[in-house]
């Protein structure tokens, strides 16, 4: 176990975020059960009042879980020195593999958490209140999976040895080193391109079609491509971005453009891609819980933001990536 | 936002009606987070130099072991490891440490031939023969020494030993000026009655840093009475060391951010009287749960922000003007005759960040409940004062 400052902030973040989710799950299993909009009792008003409780906590929770996965990328390539033979967080993270795990649930949590928070304000606003089983239920699903980021974290970090040798990007992400890593890193730069930019036009414009039209099944379709776009950006990232961002026709690492020598442009860089990714995602599911009148409102009083945000932050993303290939010196195909 | 805003302003003038409650927990508040803001800030800033010191030094540093303690090496194992392909210069160093009965300091004392050019000389000249030495800035700023006096030591023998300070040297970091006296290497051999043909240690130049390991390995198989130590070994050492030592300090400062977390969850749990009449009138003119929940929210953030900057502002005044008195006999190392330095400032945001983790969200979370609780009260009951 490696006392570190940044490593006992994550595993305090991570505890005090599940004992609140604890609380507010189960306060939610009472609403599930108990809940009843049309009774006046004593319990059905608690009940109500409850649910301001759980917002604020669930709210509080998505705003640590976005700072601790922003704070787990840093803090894994700040202590990557101490582990011979890395050279940023990819190292620290092979020295003890679970790492990747941590890394997928803090994907999931931060993709979780925010569309709970935004169903809810929306919930809130409608008198009926239509969502609030669902919500409750999906809190259910949120609580073990902060469950899991905390064990994780804990046989992540307690299970880092620095006398460990590690292998880091280089070989990991080296072309034909036989892993995953290494399959997507030898994916052919040229056809990777083309496919992810014309997924990302594709995507663009039904999300300006999105913006002209009110069709639901638009909004189905921008949902589908989100889920599409997201791994095919990451791929993207390692086959042919990162070639761009190092200057280097052999380094894939998806993880070292987050170092101040990379101007710590990888940070803008995902922040551009996770959350166009998670507004794209928005309209899809809204359409698909909008069943009353009340919902299908408020859903389409703030749709314009939602598809808004979706084309600024993805199109952020895809400006931060792009420049390097536009009007960098780095030439990967002879002119 | 307006909203937003508006909830904000009519937060900071509540605070303010209620000024000492409040002012009592942001004193609290800001010690705690000055606390840790100071082991987090200087360790910070003992890594960086002792990293800026250490990253300049040799690529490895061959010791001679016997019995499983370091021993003097003898000086021609440098021809051999000369040999091995890939290696630049190598030199056997003279150098030894010696306490300084009348000023009550420690000096680092090393042997220098050639490499006296890399010492740059703010007065005076490098040793010329065995009877002068050259000493740091620092030295000469904490003995009052300057060129052309005599330096009064006592050698390895017992003797007294006088030699004329022939120049003063700077360094970049403090670290390398302050406890350093140079000599000629045959001068300090003497000095401290160490026998001919023998060295401290050896440094190793490697042209190519990847070959380090292998190097180090070749010199390990040539001479097994050795120990390579290579410099990346040493950056991991102290790294560690470092993180460690701050890490525990934090853990052992976790109870009182415990303590400060139940000193916050009684003062949102108690409200006054006054205060729930407040929360009854805002709720009977048509503010509802949430406003007033948003309220409390805010009343929180703006005592955490305010004593977040009041604890940061604390802690680098603590560290970085007054030297932190209070936590460096633990973080600096254990030597109780440690030479004086003053500490390079440096703040950046990861220390921000992990600050926050650790105070910030405690707080928040401690007082979640209470707010709520707040925020629920029936307004009828609120004013009659039920």
């Amino acid at each position: 176990m490696i006392l570190h400052p940044g490593i006992l902030a994550l595993l305090l973040g991570a505890f005090v975020s599940l004992v609140l989710i604890f609380f507010a799950a189960l306060a939610g299993v009472k609403i599930i059960v108990h809940w009843d909009p049309s009774s006046s009792s004593a319990e059905q008003l608690l009940l109500e009042r409850t649910t301001y409780l759980i917002s604020t906590i669930v709210g509080l929770v998505l705003c640590f879980s976005l700072f601790s996965g922003l704070l787990f990328l840093y803090t894994t390539d700040d202590i990557h020195p101490l582990f011979i033979g890395a050279m940023c967080a990819t190292g620290t993270l092979n020295a003890n593999p679970i790492g990747w795990n941590v890394l997928l649930i803090k994907g999931i949590i931060f993709f979780l958490a925010s569309l709970w928070v935004i169903f809810n304000a929306i919930d809130q606003h409608c008198e009926d209140t239509p969502l609030v089983r669902k919500k409750y239920a999906a809190l259910l699903i949120l609580t073990p999976l902060l469950a899991m980021d905390l064990v994780l974290q804990f046989r992540f970090f307690s299970g880092l040895h620095p006398e460990r040798i590690t292998s880091c990007c280089g070989s990991l992400f080296a072309t034909g080193s036989g892993t995953a890593a290494g399959e997507l890193a030898g994916l052919p730069p040229a056809t990777t391109m083309v496919v992810f930019y014309a997924t990302a036009f594709i995507w663009l414009c039904t999300v300006l079609f999105c913006l002209g039209k009110r069709a639901g099944w638009l909004r189905l379709l921008l949902f589908l491509e989100s889920l599409l776009l997201l791994p095919l950006s990451l791929i993207s990232v390692i086959s042919f971005i990162s070639l761009y961002v190092y200057q280097m026709p052999s380094h894939h690492c998806p993880f070292d453009m987050i170092q101040k020598n990379y101007s710590f442009i990888g940070y803008p860089l995902y922040i551009g891609l996770f959350v166009g990714i998670l507004f794209g995602l928005v309209p899809g599911i809204g359409r698909v819980l909008g069943k009353t009148t009340s919902l299908k409102r408020e859903i389409e009083k703030r749709e314009r933001k939602w598809l808004l945000s979706a084309f600024v932050f993805f199109s952020l993303f895809l400006v931060l990536s792009s420049w390097p290939i536009l009007f960098g010196k780095f030439q990967l195909f002879p002119q | 936002m307006i909203r937003l805003l508006k909830i904000l302003e009519f937060a900071l003038s509540s605070l303010a009606r209620r000024k000492f409650k409040n002012f009592s927990i942001i004193v609290v508040y800001s010690f705690t987070i000055a606390v840790l803001a100071s082991v987090l800030l200087l360790t910070h800033s003992l890594k960086k130099m002792a990293m800026d010191v250490l990253v300049d030094g040799p690529d490895i540093v061959v010791q001679r072991l016997s019995g499983g303690r370091h021993d003097l090496i003898p000086a021609d194992y440098s021809g051999i490891i000369e040999k091995i392909p890939g290696v630049g210069r190598v030199q056997p160093r003279v150098w030894g440490y010696y306490y300084d009965s009348l000023n009550h300091t420690n000096y680092t004392m090393l042997g220098i031939d050639e490499e006296r050019q890399r010492f740059v000389m703010v007065d005076g000249k490098a040793p010329a023969d065995d009877d002068q030495c050259m000493i740091g800035q620092g030295v000469a700023g904490a003995q009052h020494a300057e060129t052309g006096m005599d330096l009064l030591l006592i050698d390895g023998n017992g003797i007294g030993y006088s030699c004329e300070i022939s120049g003063v040297f700077k360094a970049a970091s403090d670290l390398w000026t302050n406890d350093l006296v140079l000599f000629t290497k045959d001068a300090l051999r003497r000095f401290f009655a160490m026998p001919d043909g023998l060295a401290t240690d050896i440094t190793v130049e490697v042209f190519n840093a990847r070959e380090v390991p292998q190097v180090a390995q070749k010199i390990k198989r040539l001479l097994p009475d050795t120990r390579p130590i290579t410099i990346d070994e040493i950056l991991h050492t102290y790294e560690s060391i470092f993180n460690w030592r701050s890490g525990l300090m934090l853990t052992i400062f976790t109870s009182s951010l415990i303590a400060f977390s139940i000193l916050a969850w009684d003062k949102a749990t108690g409200i006054s009287g006054e205060e729930k009449q407040e929360i009854g009138i805002l709720k009977a003119i048509g503010w509802d749960t949430g406003d007033v929940l948003t309220l409390k929210l805010c009343e929180g953030m703006v005592i955490s922000a305010t004593s977040f900057l009041v604890g940061v502002s604390m802690a680098y005044a603590h560290v970085f003007l007054l030297d932190a008195p209070l936590f460096v006999p633990v973080l600096k190392g254990w030597s109780v005759l440690f030479p004086r330095f003053h500490l390079v400032p440096y703040i950046d945001a990861y220390q921000i960040i992990v600050l926050g983790f650790l105070t910030i969200l405690p707080y928040m979370a401690s007082t979640v409940l209470p707010s709520w609780k707040a925020a629920i009260t029936d307004p009828e009951n609120a004013m009659r004062g039920v």
